[in-house]
């Protein structure tokens, strides 16, 4: 689909301004038009496709079980989809959680996924942007996300964003044995 | 706090200071006027960075370097392993046969690992916005790092 871009040049985006409504965008990419919105029932298994692709590991149960508790809770949870025509591209999802470890309430991003021939295309800006939309229409002005230290490209791109460590550390365990 | 040595934490100023505006040349004097850092080792500094694909010299009048690397694929992690071994610092002296040692060790590995996953995860251009989100009236030995 061509749009990674070549080094050096930055990419411009025209934004749909009549799709103000957090959760719905049409995003412009180049030749390309990105319509964002939130994700419906049908989708889950395109969204297990390329979570397959991505990941390598299929999980059906898992996202229809995501699906069911977030896809359908406009307030607090959020997961959308990026897309072209019929084609999938993306997803992200999250939520507003509050009080979780003594925290005041922010927006937890579960994940986001992007087709693993269009990164560093701007997809996955434009899925994050959106669901800080959300966060913002929820509430709150924090964002916060959780990435395995050796998932270097997933941490580049929540850098990219802005994103820096946060004021908690995860801390664990294997528990012993009669514990 | 991470320690930098010297020419690492001059070969970053010098990257970024460049790659803020890749059509704009500066000399070697110049940068370190800006740091308040010796020209000569950072003269040494630029010519490793431009052994490196990073920054290129421009030669005649108005000459000086210039930032030549991708802002968008160079970490920090890139620019700080042309000049000192990341991961291979605190544990190095530890006696690791003793309780004591191996116990310290594991703490002192987590930090290594953390410091390679941060340096590893911040491109160039990632440093340029938080630059431009933030930008402090004068440089200083104070910021994001300490030269040792």
């Amino acid at each position: 689909m061509g749009f990674c871009q070549p080094a050096g040049q930055e990419r411009h985006y025209v934004v749909d301004a009549a799709q103000d409504t957090p959760g719905y965008n049409l995003v412009t990419i180049g030749e390309h038009k990105i319509n964002i919105r939130p994700a419906v029932k049908d989708d889950l298994a395109n969204v297990v496709d390329l979570d397959d692709r991505t990941t390598g590991l299929r999980k059906p149960d898992y996202w229809d079980d995501l699906f069911t508790r977030y896809g359908n809770r406009k307030d607090s949870r959020f997961f959308l989809i990026a897309e072209e025509g019929d084609t999938l591209l993306g997803c992200i999802f999250g939520e507003v959680r509050s009080w979780e470890f003594n925290s005041v309430p922010c927006g937890w991003v579960g994940t986001v996924s992007v087709e693993p021939n269009l990164r560093m295309g701007g997809i996955g800006s434009i899925l994050y942007k959106e669901i800080c939309r959300c966060f913002r229409k929820a509430g709150v002005t924090k964002i916060r996300t959780m990435i395995p230290r050796d998932a270097t490209d997933l941490m580049s791109f929540f850098r990219a964003q802005g994103m820096m460590a946060g004021p908690f550390i995860q801390l664990e365990t294997d528990m012993d044995e009669g514990v | 706090m991470m320690s930098l040595q010297k020419a690492t934490l001059f070969a970053l100023y010098a990257v970024l200071e460049l790659a803020e505006d890749t059509d704009r040349q500066l000399s070697a004097s110049e940068i370190a006027e800006r740091y308040n850092i010796s020209t000569n080792h950072l003269a040494k500094v630029l010519r490793d960075l431009g052994r490196a694909g990073l920054v290129e010299s421009v030669r005649g009048a108005g000459g000086g370097y210039r930032f030549c690397g991708n802002a968008k694929r160079t970490t920090l992690l890139d620019v700080v392993r042309l000049f000192e071994e990341v991961g291979a610092g605190p544990t190095s002296g530890i006696v690791q046969e003793t309780n004591a040692g191996a116990a310290l060790s594991l703490v002192m590995d987590e930090i290594e690992e953390i410091t390679h996953a941060t340096l590893l995860s911040i491109s160039i251009e990632t440093m340029l916005k938080l630059m431009r989100k933030r930008r402090p009236e004068k440089p200083s030995s104070t910021g994001l790092f300490r030269a040792v």
